[in-house]
């Protein structure tokens, strides 16, 4: 079945690696996993919990509505993200200065760091000095993110469609260049209409990158944190409070070591899970593709 | 090491791991796994299969803590039932 020549002495190479990972993460994810359990007051003081943050986090009424905001705000990232991100891949040009110019174009939002976007759209969406919140003000429109839930929403949900699918268009961009000139001149001799190579001959082809679209949007709005941060502070209210925003104010404004730690290890067995998921769906396809190559 | 804030439950709780990577390791070693296809959706090897028992575990856990008041040595008995079933079976 399969013909690889095994020797595990290779993974002598990955021990640097390892060590370091160690120090970087699995050190400091035990060191959280024991702040869990604990009443951490002092060096010399501290009382054995049980589980009792992890109860109180899970019962938590405010942290359960940030999960479900997060959940929201995620999905309805990906379902504009990634039909635009598609659109804007077909439209591109495909050859010459136009095409480079264009990629460099669609790139520039990404070049952009998290805060400077935040602010950027905070500058923006302001009612006395910004373009978009003067602009609608005048028109007629009563539009306020800082009094609006509503607004808050819309406009943060435009920030990250602003910022993150140009990331999705050059995914699929590069997959669509990967499909072979033979397989458009054969639907031409067929006659196929636009949406029929669309559906039969791009779409999936796309299918690969676009699950890694999928899964780095996804993982990367479920954990986003200084977009709106920046934009809104996470108000009105609680109304655009995400996860990592709560745990931040919990871990660092309010001290609150136990409870964030409960709280951090729950945040990353959701990631865990979800990325385990895409990891193996994604596995998945190409071994049901070549069945005989090996993963 | 006192920076890490140990306690003897969660000593006992990372040691298991390790001892259960390493007992893999030695799984591994003495007879290699062969990829197969049980009650899961997907094949998976051995190491998959302990991958999978352990994350879904965590999930028990909390699932108990959270929503329920039964003791969290049901949570863990059920998982460690769930783990053989998986490993077994899966």
């Amino acid at each position: 079945m399969n013909n690889k020549v095994q020797n595990n002495r290779a993974w002598l190479l990955v021990l640097p690696m390892l060590v370091l990972v160690a120090f970087s993460a699995i050190i400091p994810l035990m060191t959280v996993v024991n702040y869990s359990v604990q009443d951490v007051l002092g060096p010399n003081a501290r009382f054995f919990t049980g589980t009792e943050w992890f109860e109180s986090i899970l019962n938590d009424s405010a942290l359960r509505a940030a999960f479900a905001r997060q959940i929201l705000f995620s999905l309805t990232i990906l379902a504009i993200q990634v039909p635009l991100g598609i659109g804007i891949a077909l439209i591109m040009p495909k050859r010459g200065w136009q095409a480079s110019a264009v990629l460099i174009l669609i790139t520039l939002p990404l070049l952009i760091p998290w805060n400077v976007v935040g602010s950027i759209w905070q500058i923006f969406t302001r009612g006395d000095i910004g373009l978009m919140g003067w602009g609608l003000r005048e028109l007629g429109i009563n539009y306020n993110i800082t009094r609006n839930a509503g607004d808050a929403w819309a406009t943060i949900i435009l920030m990250d469609v602003w910022h993150w699918t140009p990331l999705v268009a050059m995914l699929c961009y590069s997959g669509l260049r990967s499909i072979p000139e033979a397989y458009y001149q054969a639907a031409r001799i067929d006659r196929a209409s636009k949406w029929a190579v669309f559906r039969y001959i791009q779409l999936p082809k796309l299918t690969n990158v676009l699950v890694i679209a999928v899964l780095l949007r996804f993982m990367h709005s479920f954990m986003i944190y200084a977009e709106p941060f920046v934009l809104t502070g996470g108000g009105p209210g609680s109304s655009t409070t995400f996860l990592s925003q709560s745990l931040a104010t919990m871990a660092i404004g309010q001290q609150d070591l136990g409870p964030s730690a409960a709280f951090s290890i729950i945040y990353f067995l959701v990631i865990l899970l979800v990325s385990w998921v895409f990891y193996t769906t994604i596995m998945h396809m190409q071994k049901d593709k070549n069945p005989h190559g090996g993963a | 090491m006192t920076w890490m804030v140990w306690t003897t439950p969660t000593a006992i709780f990372f040691s298991s791991i390790a001892a259960m990577l390493a007992g893999m390791t030695l799984w591994e070693i003495l007879s290699p796994t062969i990829e197969r296809k049980g009650f899961l959706p997907i094949s998976t090897t051995r190491g998959d299969r302990l991958f999978i028992g352990l994350l879904s575990a965590a999930f028990i856990h909390l699932g108990v803590i959270g929503f329920t008041t039964l003791s969290i040595w049901i949570a863990l008995a059920l998982s460690a039932l769930w783990l053989l079933v998986l490993m077994r079976w899966g």
